[in-house]
Protein backbone atom coordinates (compact mmCIF):
# COMPACT_ATOMS: atom_id res chain seq x y z
CA UNK A 1 0.00 0.00 0.00
CA UNK A 2 1.05 3.72 -0.63
CA UNK A 3 0.25 7.08 0.31
CA UNK A 4 0.36 8.93 -2.06
CA UNK A 5 -1.38 11.91 -1.63
CA UNK A 6 0.49 11.95 1.96
CA UNK A 7 4.22 11.28 -0.08
CA UNK A 8 3.42 14.06 -2.39
CA UNK A 9 2.79 16.68 0.23
CA UNK A 10 5.54 15.81 2.34
CA UNK A 11 7.64 16.16 -0.33
CA UNK A 12 6.29 19.59 -1.48
CA UNK A 13 6.78 20.68 1.93
CA UNK A 14 10.36 19.95 2.40
CA UNK A 15 11.02 21.80 -1.03
CA UNK A 16 8.57 24.91 0.29
CA UNK A 17 11.55 24.79 3.25
CA UNK A 18 14.29 24.90 0.87
CA UNK A 19 12.70 27.82 -0.67
CA UNK A 20 12.15 29.53 2.95
CA UNK A 21 16.05 28.63 3.27
CA UNK A 22 17.10 30.29 -0.42
CA UNK A 23 14.98 33.33 0.87
CA UNK A 24 17.38 33.77 3.94
CA UNK A 25 20.52 32.54 2.23
CA UNK A 26 19.95 35.71 -0.14
CA UNK A 27 18.93 38.68 2.08
CA UNK A 28 21.63 37.43 4.37
CA UNK A 29 24.14 38.04 1.58
CA UNK A 30 22.20 41.06 0.47
CA UNK A 31 22.81 42.40 3.66
CA UNK A 32 26.60 42.50 4.54
CA UNK A 33 26.82 43.86 0.80
CA UNK A 34 24.29 46.57 1.30
CA UNK A 35 26.40 47.46 4.65
CA UNK A 36 29.66 47.52 2.57
CA UNK A 37 28.06 50.35 0.38
CA UNK A 38 26.17 51.85 3.05
CA UNK A 39 23.32 51.37 0.42
CA UNK A 40 20.26 52.46 2.23
CA UNK A 41 17.59 51.67 -0.15
CA UNK A 42 18.87 48.20 -0.91
CA UNK A 43 18.71 47.49 3.03
CA UNK A 44 15.17 48.69 3.68
CA UNK A 45 14.45 46.36 0.18
CA UNK A 46 16.32 43.71 2.74
CA UNK A 47 13.71 44.70 5.07
CA UNK A 48 11.02 44.71 3.60
CA UNK A 49 11.70 40.79 1.93
CA UNK A 50 11.49 39.42 5.88
CA UNK A 51 7.85 40.23 5.36
CA UNK A 52 7.68 37.11 2.64
CA UNK A 53 10.10 35.57 4.90
CA UNK A 54 7.28 35.45 7.34
CA UNK A 55 4.52 35.03 5.40
CA UNK A 56 5.68 32.14 3.66
CA UNK A 57 6.89 30.06 6.79
CA UNK A 58 3.15 31.05 7.17
CA UNK A 59 2.10 28.74 4.23
CA UNK A 60 4.52 25.91 5.47
CA UNK A 61 3.52 25.86 9.16
CA UNK A 62 -0.61 25.64 7.41
CA UNK A 63 0.64 22.83 5.54
CA UNK A 64 1.96 20.69 8.32
CA UNK A 65 -0.91 21.20 10.27
CA UNK A 66 -3.63 20.37 7.32
CA UNK A 67 -1.53 17.12 7.15
CA UNK A 68 -1.55 16.19 10.90
CA UNK A 69 -5.19 17.04 10.67
CA UNK A 70 -5.79 14.95 7.27
CA UNK A 71 -4.10 12.80 7.08
CA UNK A 72 -2.85 11.02 10.59
CA UNK A 73 1.00 11.02 10.25
CA UNK A 74 2.88 8.67 12.18
CA UNK A 75 6.28 7.03 12.68
CA UNK A 76 8.49 9.27 10.26
CA UNK A 77 6.34 11.12 8.84
CA UNK A 78 5.36 12.63 11.83
CA UNK A 79 8.82 13.03 13.02
CA UNK A 80 9.53 14.85 9.38
CA UNK A 81 6.49 17.49 9.59
CA UNK A 82 7.56 17.83 13.76
CA UNK A 83 10.98 18.52 12.36
CA UNK A 84 9.48 21.00 9.88
CA UNK A 85 7.35 23.09 12.23
CA UNK A 86 10.79 23.52 13.81
CA UNK A 87 12.54 23.89 11.26
CA UNK A 88 10.62 26.96 9.85
CA UNK A 89 10.76 28.90 12.76
CA UNK A 90 14.67 28.19 13.19
CA UNK A 91 15.21 29.81 8.98
CA UNK A 92 12.60 32.35 9.89
CA UNK A 93 14.63 33.77 13.29
CA UNK A 94 17.36 33.65 11.04
CA UNK A 95 15.89 35.84 8.85
CA UNK A 96 14.93 38.18 12.18
CA UNK A 97 18.89 38.47 12.16
CA UNK A 98 19.56 39.32 8.64
CA UNK A 99 16.16 41.97 8.93
CA UNK A 100 18.03 43.55 12.25
CA UNK A 101 21.12 43.96 10.74
CA UNK A 102 19.17 45.65 7.57
CA UNK A 103 17.60 48.14 9.68
CA UNK A 104 21.13 48.53 11.32
CA UNK A 105 22.52 49.85 8.08
CA UNK A 106 20.60 53.15 7.98
CA UNK A 107 21.58 54.47 11.13
CA UNK A 108 25.09 54.01 10.76
CA UNK A 109 27.41 56.85 10.08
CA UNK A 110 28.60 57.14 6.02
CA UNK A 111 31.75 56.75 7.32
CA UNK A 112 34.51 54.34 6.12
CA UNK A 113 34.08 51.02 7.97
CA UNK A 114 37.26 49.78 9.83
CA UNK A 115 39.59 47.80 7.53
CA UNK A 116 38.99 44.19 7.82
CA UNK A 117 35.41 44.69 8.81
CA UNK A 118 33.29 44.44 5.64
CA UNK A 119 35.73 40.95 4.49
CA UNK A 120 35.09 39.66 7.68
CA UNK A 121 31.44 39.73 8.06
CA UNK A 122 31.12 38.52 4.28
CA UNK A 123 32.93 35.88 5.09
CA UNK A 124 30.97 35.46 8.21
CA UNK A 125 27.78 35.50 6.34
CA UNK A 126 29.47 33.36 3.16
CA UNK A 127 30.54 30.72 6.33
CA UNK A 128 26.84 30.86 7.93
CA UNK A 129 25.01 30.72 4.33
CA UNK A 130 27.15 27.66 3.29
CA UNK A 131 25.88 25.98 6.40
CA UNK A 132 22.58 26.94 6.62
CA UNK A 133 22.50 25.60 2.59
CA UNK A 134 24.06 22.67 3.25
CA UNK A 135 21.98 21.60 6.55
CA UNK A 136 18.89 21.91 4.51
CA UNK A 137 20.04 19.79 1.64
CA UNK A 138 20.97 17.24 4.82
CA UNK A 139 17.37 18.02 5.94
CA UNK A 140 15.24 17.39 2.79
CA UNK A 141 17.69 14.07 2.01
CA UNK A 142 17.31 12.92 5.89
CA UNK A 143 21.11 12.96 5.62
CA UNK A 144 22.09 12.07 9.29
CA UNK A 145 25.80 12.01 9.08
CA UNK A 146 25.80 15.20 7.34
CA UNK A 147 23.88 16.81 10.11
CA UNK A 148 26.03 15.58 12.37
CA UNK A 149 28.87 17.12 11.21
CA UNK A 150 28.10 20.35 10.08
CA UNK A 151 27.37 22.15 13.14
CA UNK A 152 31.24 22.03 14.15
CA UNK A 153 31.62 24.57 11.55
CA UNK A 154 30.10 27.24 13.52
CA UNK A 155 33.61 27.69 15.31
CA UNK A 156 34.99 28.88 12.35
CA UNK A 157 32.54 32.02 12.45
CA UNK A 158 32.51 32.15 15.87
CA UNK A 159 36.32 32.72 15.09
CA UNK A 160 35.43 35.78 12.88
CA UNK A 161 33.45 36.98 15.08
CA UNK A 162 36.20 37.28 17.65
CA UNK A 163 38.59 38.84 15.18
CA UNK A 164 35.76 41.95 14.47
CA UNK A 165 35.11 42.12 17.97
CA UNK A 166 38.71 42.79 18.65
CA UNK A 167 39.05 45.10 15.21
CA UNK A 168 36.05 47.13 16.76
CA UNK A 169 37.22 47.18 19.99
CA UNK A 170 40.19 48.91 18.86
CA UNK A 171 38.12 51.37 16.49
CA UNK A 172 36.07 52.44 19.67
CA UNK A 173 39.49 52.94 22.10
CA UNK A 174 40.47 55.04 19.15
CA UNK A 175 37.63 56.82 18.47
CA UNK A 176 35.19 56.94 21.34
CA UNK A 177 33.31 59.56 19.72
CA UNK A 178 31.41 57.37 17.56
CA UNK A 179 30.23 54.97 20.24
CA UNK A 180 26.83 54.60 18.56
CA UNK A 181 28.22 53.98 15.28
CA UNK A 182 30.46 50.77 16.47
CA UNK A 183 27.69 49.62 18.73
CA UNK A 184 25.89 49.00 16.02
CA UNK A 185 28.26 47.53 13.97
CA UNK A 186 29.01 45.21 17.29
CA UNK A 187 24.97 44.16 16.39
CA UNK A 188 25.81 43.83 13.00
CA UNK A 189 28.69 41.14 14.35
CA UNK A 190 26.75 40.10 16.82
CA UNK A 191 23.55 38.66 14.62
CA UNK A 192 25.85 36.88 12.29
CA UNK A 193 27.29 35.15 15.13
CA UNK A 194 23.48 34.11 15.67
CA UNK A 195 22.52 33.93 12.56
CA UNK A 196 24.96 30.78 12.71
CA UNK A 197 24.24 28.87 15.64
CA UNK A 198 20.56 28.64 14.52
CA UNK A 199 21.87 26.13 12.24
CA UNK A 200 22.57 23.93 14.09
CA UNK A 201 19.13 23.65 15.25
CA UNK A 202 18.44 22.62 11.59
CA UNK A 203 20.72 19.92 11.91
CA UNK A 204 19.32 18.37 15.22
CA UNK A 205 16.26 18.43 13.69
CA UNK A 206 17.42 16.24 10.78
CA UNK A 207 18.83 13.61 13.21
CA UNK A 208 15.57 13.54 14.86
CA UNK A 209 13.66 12.96 11.61
CA UNK A 210 16.15 10.38 10.81
CA UNK A 211 16.76 8.25 14.22
CA UNK A 212 14.10 10.11 16.51
CA UNK A 213 16.57 10.97 18.45
CA UNK A 214 15.95 14.16 20.31
CA UNK A 215 19.52 15.64 21.14
CA UNK A 216 21.48 19.22 21.66
CA UNK A 217 24.58 20.26 19.92
CA UNK A 218 26.23 22.12 22.56
CA UNK A 219 26.85 25.34 21.37
CA UNK A 220 29.39 28.11 22.27
CA UNK A 221 26.26 31.03 22.98
CA UNK A 222 23.14 30.92 24.93
CA UNK A 223 19.64 32.17 22.69
CA UNK B 1 1.59 -9.48 43.62
CA UNK B 2 4.26 -10.28 40.57
CA UNK B 3 5.70 -7.14 39.94
CA UNK B 4 8.61 -7.18 37.34
CA UNK B 5 10.74 -5.32 39.37
CA UNK B 6 10.67 -8.02 42.07
CA UNK B 7 10.85 -11.32 40.03
CA UNK B 8 14.37 -11.40 39.41
CA UNK B 9 14.45 -15.14 38.99
CA UNK B 10 14.12 -14.81 34.92
CA UNK B 11 14.81 -11.84 32.58
CA UNK B 12 12.60 -9.03 32.43
CA UNK B 13 9.71 -10.24 30.42
CA UNK B 14 9.65 -6.82 28.43
CA UNK B 15 13.33 -6.91 27.24
CA UNK B 16 14.01 -10.85 27.03
CA UNK B 17 12.85 -10.74 23.35
CA UNK B 18 13.79 -9.47 20.37
CA UNK B 19 10.20 -8.63 19.40
CA UNK B 20 10.52 -6.66 22.34
CA UNK B 21 12.60 -3.00 22.60
CA UNK B 22 15.21 -3.16 25.16
CA UNK B 23 15.63 0.73 25.63
CA UNK B 24 16.80 1.58 28.76
CA UNK B 25 14.57 3.94 30.01
CA UNK B 26 11.42 2.30 28.61
CA UNK B 27 12.48 -0.95 30.14
CA UNK B 28 12.89 0.92 33.27
CA UNK B 29 9.07 2.55 32.58
CA UNK B 30 7.22 -0.85 32.45
CA UNK B 31 9.39 -2.30 35.54
CA UNK B 32 7.65 -0.37 37.82
CA UNK B 33 4.17 -1.86 36.66
CA UNK B 34 3.17 -5.07 38.00
CA UNK B 35 2.05 -7.49 35.77
CA UNK B 36 -1.47 -8.99 35.24
CA UNK B 37 -0.85 -11.61 32.56
CA UNK B 38 2.27 -12.43 31.83
CA UNK B 39 2.11 -14.34 28.18
CA UNK B 40 5.45 -16.87 27.86
CA UNK B 41 5.92 -18.58 24.27
CA UNK B 42 2.61 -18.81 23.63
CA UNK B 43 1.45 -20.45 20.36
CA UNK B 44 -2.12 -21.05 19.35
CA UNK B 45 -3.02 -23.88 17.29
CA UNK B 46 -6.30 -24.52 15.21
CA UNK B 47 -5.67 -28.15 14.16
CA UNK B 48 -1.95 -28.22 12.12
CA UNK B 49 -2.25 -24.38 11.58
CA UNK B 50 -0.28 -22.43 14.05
CA UNK B 51 -2.28 -18.94 14.57
CA UNK B 52 -0.21 -17.36 16.20
CA UNK B 53 3.54 -18.35 17.16
CA UNK B 54 5.82 -18.12 20.51
CA UNK B 55 3.79 -14.78 21.87
CA UNK B 56 6.30 -13.28 24.80
CA UNK B 57 4.64 -10.06 26.44
CA UNK B 58 3.76 -9.07 29.85
CA UNK B 59 0.17 -6.73 30.03
CA UNK B 60 0.62 -4.25 32.92
CA UNK B 61 -1.94 -4.03 35.25
CA UNK B 62 -3.78 -0.88 35.19
CA UNK B 63 -3.17 0.02 31.53
CA UNK B 64 -4.79 0.15 28.49
CA UNK B 65 -2.53 -2.22 26.14
CA UNK B 66 -3.95 -2.30 22.63
CA UNK B 67 -2.96 -5.12 20.17
CA UNK B 68 -2.74 -4.11 16.63
CA UNK B 69 -1.69 -5.35 12.71
CA UNK B 70 -3.44 -6.15 9.36
CA UNK B 71 -6.01 -8.57 9.38
CA UNK B 72 -5.75 -12.42 10.04
CA UNK B 73 -2.17 -11.56 12.01
CA UNK B 74 -3.99 -13.27 15.16
CA UNK B 75 -4.74 -10.38 17.39
CA UNK B 76 -8.18 -11.74 17.79
CA UNK B 77 -6.62 -15.78 19.16
CA UNK B 78 -3.92 -13.52 21.13
CA UNK B 79 -7.06 -11.85 22.90
CA UNK B 80 -9.51 -14.77 23.00
CA UNK B 81 -6.13 -17.05 24.31
CA UNK B 82 -6.02 -14.75 27.53
CA UNK B 83 -9.68 -16.05 28.85
CA UNK B 84 -9.14 -19.24 27.02
CA UNK B 85 -11.70 -18.58 24.88
CA UNK B 86 -10.17 -20.12 21.90
CA UNK B 87 -11.04 -23.46 23.56
CA UNK B 88 -14.44 -23.01 22.30
CA UNK B 89 -13.15 -23.73 18.77
CA UNK B 90 -12.68 -26.85 17.58
CA UNK B 91 -9.32 -28.81 17.38
CA UNK B 92 -7.92 -25.66 19.19
CA UNK B 93 -4.78 -26.07 21.15
CA UNK B 94 -2.28 -24.08 22.87
CA UNK B 95 1.12 -24.51 23.74
CA UNK B 96 3.17 -22.01 26.30
CA UNK B 97 2.22 -19.60 29.22
CA UNK B 98 -0.68 -17.81 29.87
CA UNK B 99 -0.08 -16.60 33.76
CA UNK B 100 -2.60 -14.39 35.32
CA UNK B 101 -1.74 -12.98 38.64
CA UNK B 102 0.86 -15.68 39.17
CA UNK B 103 -0.79 -18.75 37.88
CA UNK B 104 -0.90 -19.83 34.46
CA UNK B 105 -4.60 -20.19 33.50
CA UNK B 106 -3.11 -22.77 30.63
CA UNK B 107 -2.22 -25.49 32.88
CA UNK B 108 -3.87 -28.94 33.33
CA UNK B 109 -7.23 -28.98 35.10
CA UNK B 110 -7.43 -25.38 35.41
CA UNK B 111 -11.17 -25.04 35.32
CA UNK B 112 -11.91 -22.20 32.86
CA UNK B 113 -15.54 -20.73 34.50
CA UNK B 114 -13.46 -18.69 37.30
CA UNK B 115 -10.83 -17.50 34.75
CA UNK B 116 -14.06 -15.77 32.72
CA UNK B 117 -15.38 -14.86 35.56
CA UNK B 118 -12.02 -12.75 36.36
CA UNK B 119 -11.24 -11.81 32.71
CA UNK B 120 -14.46 -10.35 30.78
CA UNK B 121 -14.84 -10.40 26.85
CA UNK B 122 -16.97 -7.76 25.20
CA UNK B 123 -16.79 -8.09 21.36
CA UNK B 124 -17.15 -6.28 18.29
CA UNK B 125 -20.69 -6.55 17.55
CA UNK B 126 -22.98 -5.59 21.20
CA UNK B 127 -24.64 -8.55 21.78
CA UNK B 128 -26.81 -7.91 24.26
CA UNK B 129 -29.28 -10.84 25.31
CA UNK B 130 -33.10 -10.34 24.44
CA UNK B 131 -33.77 -10.10 28.10
CA UNK B 132 -34.60 -6.72 29.98
CA UNK B 133 -31.67 -4.36 30.63
CA UNK B 134 -31.59 -5.27 34.25
CA UNK B 135 -31.70 -8.61 33.66
CA UNK B 136 -28.82 -8.26 31.14
CA UNK B 137 -26.78 -7.24 33.92
CA UNK B 138 -27.68 -9.40 36.74
CA UNK B 139 -27.53 -12.48 34.17
CA UNK B 140 -23.97 -13.26 35.38
CA UNK B 141 -23.93 -12.32 38.97
CA UNK B 142 -27.12 -14.92 39.24
CA UNK B 143 -25.46 -17.70 37.24
CA UNK B 144 -22.63 -16.94 40.07
CA UNK B 145 -25.22 -17.09 42.51
CA UNK B 146 -26.34 -13.85 43.81
CA UNK B 147 -30.20 -14.48 44.65
CA UNK B 148 -30.92 -11.58 46.87
CA UNK B 149 -32.87 -9.21 45.10
CA UNK B 150 -31.21 -5.87 47.14
CA UNK B 151 -27.97 -7.38 45.88
CA UNK B 152 -28.91 -7.67 42.58
CA UNK B 153 -29.96 -4.19 42.67
CA UNK B 154 -26.73 -2.92 43.60
CA UNK B 155 -24.92 -4.89 41.58
CA UNK B 156 -26.43 -3.36 38.33
CA UNK B 157 -26.72 0.13 39.31
CA UNK B 158 -22.99 -0.05 40.30
CA UNK B 159 -22.02 -1.79 36.50
CA UNK B 160 -24.51 0.39 34.53
CA UNK B 161 -23.02 3.23 36.40
CA UNK B 162 -18.99 1.80 35.66
CA UNK B 163 -19.89 1.59 32.48
CA UNK B 164 -20.87 5.59 31.75
CA UNK B 165 -24.91 3.98 30.85
CA UNK B 166 -26.80 4.28 34.26
CA UNK B 167 -28.04 8.32 33.46
CA UNK B 168 -29.63 7.14 30.20
CA UNK B 169 -31.33 3.65 31.61
CA UNK B 170 -32.18 4.26 35.56
CA UNK B 171 -35.95 5.06 34.46
CA UNK B 172 -36.04 2.30 32.04
CA UNK B 173 -34.54 -0.71 33.57
CA UNK B 174 -36.95 -2.85 32.80
CA UNK B 175 -37.41 -2.33 28.97
CA UNK B 176 -35.22 -4.60 26.70
CA UNK B 177 -31.53 -3.87 26.38
CA UNK B 178 -32.48 -4.65 22.48
CA UNK B 179 -34.62 -1.62 22.28
CA UNK B 180 -31.13 0.21 23.16
CA UNK B 181 -28.98 2.03 20.51
CA UNK B 182 -25.86 0.36 19.42
CA UNK B 183 -23.66 2.65 21.35
CA UNK B 184 -25.65 1.80 24.69
CA UNK B 185 -25.98 -1.55 23.97
CA UNK B 186 -22.63 -2.35 23.77
CA UNK B 187 -21.72 -0.23 26.94
CA UNK B 188 -24.65 -2.17 28.33
CA UNK B 189 -22.66 -5.57 27.34
CA UNK B 190 -19.89 -3.71 29.19
CA UNK B 191 -21.97 -3.67 31.84
CA UNK B 192 -22.68 -6.86 31.91
CA UNK B 193 -19.04 -8.04 31.70
CA UNK B 194 -18.22 -5.82 34.85
CA UNK B 195 -21.13 -6.97 37.23
CA UNK B 196 -19.22 -10.51 37.98
CA UNK B 197 -16.16 -8.64 39.01
CA UNK B 198 -13.51 -9.50 36.64
CA UNK B 199 -10.55 -7.90 36.75
CA UNK B 200 -9.28 -7.76 33.00
CA UNK B 201 -11.81 -6.68 30.47
CA UNK B 202 -11.17 -8.35 27.20
CA UNK B 203 -12.64 -6.12 24.29
CA UNK B 204 -12.22 -7.42 20.64
CA UNK B 205 -12.62 -4.33 18.03
CA UNK B 206 -15.50 -3.02 20.55
CA UNK B 207 -15.93 0.70 18.42
CA UNK B 208 -15.95 -1.23 15.10
CA UNK B 209 -19.43 -1.58 14.70
CA UNK B 210 -20.20 2.56 16.34
CA UNK B 211 -20.41 5.56 15.12
CA UNK B 212 -17.84 8.35 15.97
CA UNK B 213 -19.73 9.37 18.98
CA UNK B 214 -20.26 6.33 20.42
CA UNK B 215 -16.61 5.29 19.49
CA UNK B 216 -15.88 8.17 21.68
CA UNK B 217 -17.72 7.47 24.42
CA UNK B 218 -16.90 3.70 24.69
CA UNK B 219 -12.92 5.40 24.53
CA UNK B 220 -13.69 7.09 27.08
CA UNK B 221 -15.13 4.65 29.22
CA UNK B 222 -11.73 2.43 28.93
CA UNK B 223 -9.56 5.82 30.19
CA UNK B 224 -12.20 5.82 33.14
CA UNK B 225 -12.41 1.99 34.15
CA UNK B 226 -8.39 1.26 33.75
CA UNK B 227 -7.70 2.55 37.37
CA UNK B 228 -9.89 -0.56 38.24
CA UNK B 229 -9.24 -3.23 35.67
CA UNK B 230 -6.65 -4.11 33.39
CA UNK B 231 -7.91 -3.52 29.70
CA UNK B 232 -7.05 -5.16 26.61
CA UNK B 233 -8.14 -4.05 23.28
CA UNK B 234 -7.71 -5.51 19.93
CA UNK B 235 -8.36 -2.98 17.48
CA UNK B 236 -7.90 -2.16 13.24
CA UNK B 237 -7.87 1.37 13.98
CA UNK B 238 -4.66 2.45 14.40
CA UNK B 239 -5.85 6.25 15.73
CA UNK B 240 -8.35 4.39 18.41
CA UNK B 241 -5.03 2.43 19.59
CA UNK B 242 -3.04 5.58 19.55
CA UNK B 243 -5.54 7.49 21.67
CA UNK B 244 -6.80 5.04 24.34
CA UNK B 245 -3.68 2.92 24.56
CA UNK B 246 -1.13 3.18 27.14
CA UNK B 247 0.71 -0.01 25.77
CA UNK B 248 0.79 -1.07 22.31
CA UNK B 249 1.96 -4.80 21.05
CA UNK B 250 2.15 -5.00 17.13
CA UNK B 251 1.59 -8.47 15.37
CA UNK B 252 2.17 -9.54 11.57
CA UNK B 253 1.79 -13.00 10.38
CA UNK B 254 5.25 -14.38 9.04
CA UNK B 255 5.89 -16.82 6.02
CA UNK B 256 4.11 -19.41 7.59
CA UNK B 257 1.00 -17.83 8.13
CA UNK B 258 1.67 -17.31 11.88
CA UNK B 259 1.11 -14.42 13.69
CA UNK B 260 4.08 -13.04 15.51
CA UNK B 261 4.54 -10.42 17.93
CA UNK B 262 6.57 -7.65 15.91
CA UNK B 263 6.73 -4.83 18.53
CA UNK B 264 5.98 -3.74 21.91
CA UNK B 265 6.31 -0.76 23.71
CA UNK B 266 4.67 2.43 25.06
CA UNK B 267 1.98 3.87 22.28
CA UNK B 268 3.70 7.22 22.26
CA UNK B 269 6.57 5.34 21.23
CA UNK B 270 5.64 2.67 18.89
CA UNK B 271 3.45 5.61 16.71
CA UNK B 272 6.26 8.16 16.76
CA UNK B 273 9.15 5.63 16.57
CA UNK B 274 9.05 2.27 16.64
CA UNK B 275 12.29 0.59 16.24
CA UNK B 276 11.04 -2.29 13.41
CA UNK B 277 10.81 -1.24 9.88
CA UNK B 278 7.44 -3.72 9.60
CA UNK B 279 5.99 -1.63 12.58
CA UNK B 280 7.13 1.63 11.19
CA UNK B 281 5.37 0.41 7.27
CA UNK B 282 2.28 -0.26 9.21
CA UNK B 283 1.80 2.59 11.20
CA UNK B 284 2.18 4.96 8.94
CA UNK B 285 0.12 2.90 6.11
CA UNK B 286 2.28 1.63 3.74
CA UNK B 287 1.74 -1.85 3.96
CA UNK B 288 -1.33 -3.81 5.55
Amino acid sequence: MTRTALDERLCQLVAEVLTLGSMVEQSAKDSVAALRHHDTAWARKIEARDQLINTHRFTIERGCLALIATQQPMAHDLRILAAVLEVITDIERMGDYIKGIAHIIPQLHPEPLPRHLPDRLDSMAEHGNSMLHRALTAFAAGDEQAARAIPAEDDLVDELYGEVYHELAEGLTAHPESVDHYTRLFWVAHNLERFADRVSNICERTIFTATGEIMEFSTSGGD
Amino acid sequence: MLTLANDLSRPLPMVRTGAVPAKEEEAAEIQTLPVKIDIRGLSIFYGKFRAIAEVTMAIPAHQVTAIIGPSGCGKSTLLRALNRMTDLTPGAHAEGDVILDGENILGPGVDVVPIRQRVGMVFQRPNPFPKSIYDNVAYGPRLYGVRKRVELDGIVERSLKQAALWDEVKDKLQQSGMALSGGQQQRLCIARALAVEPSVILMDEPASALDPIATLKIEDLMQQLKSEYTMVIVTHNMQQAARVADYTAFLMIDGERAGRLIEYGPTSRIFTKPEKKETEDYVTGRFG
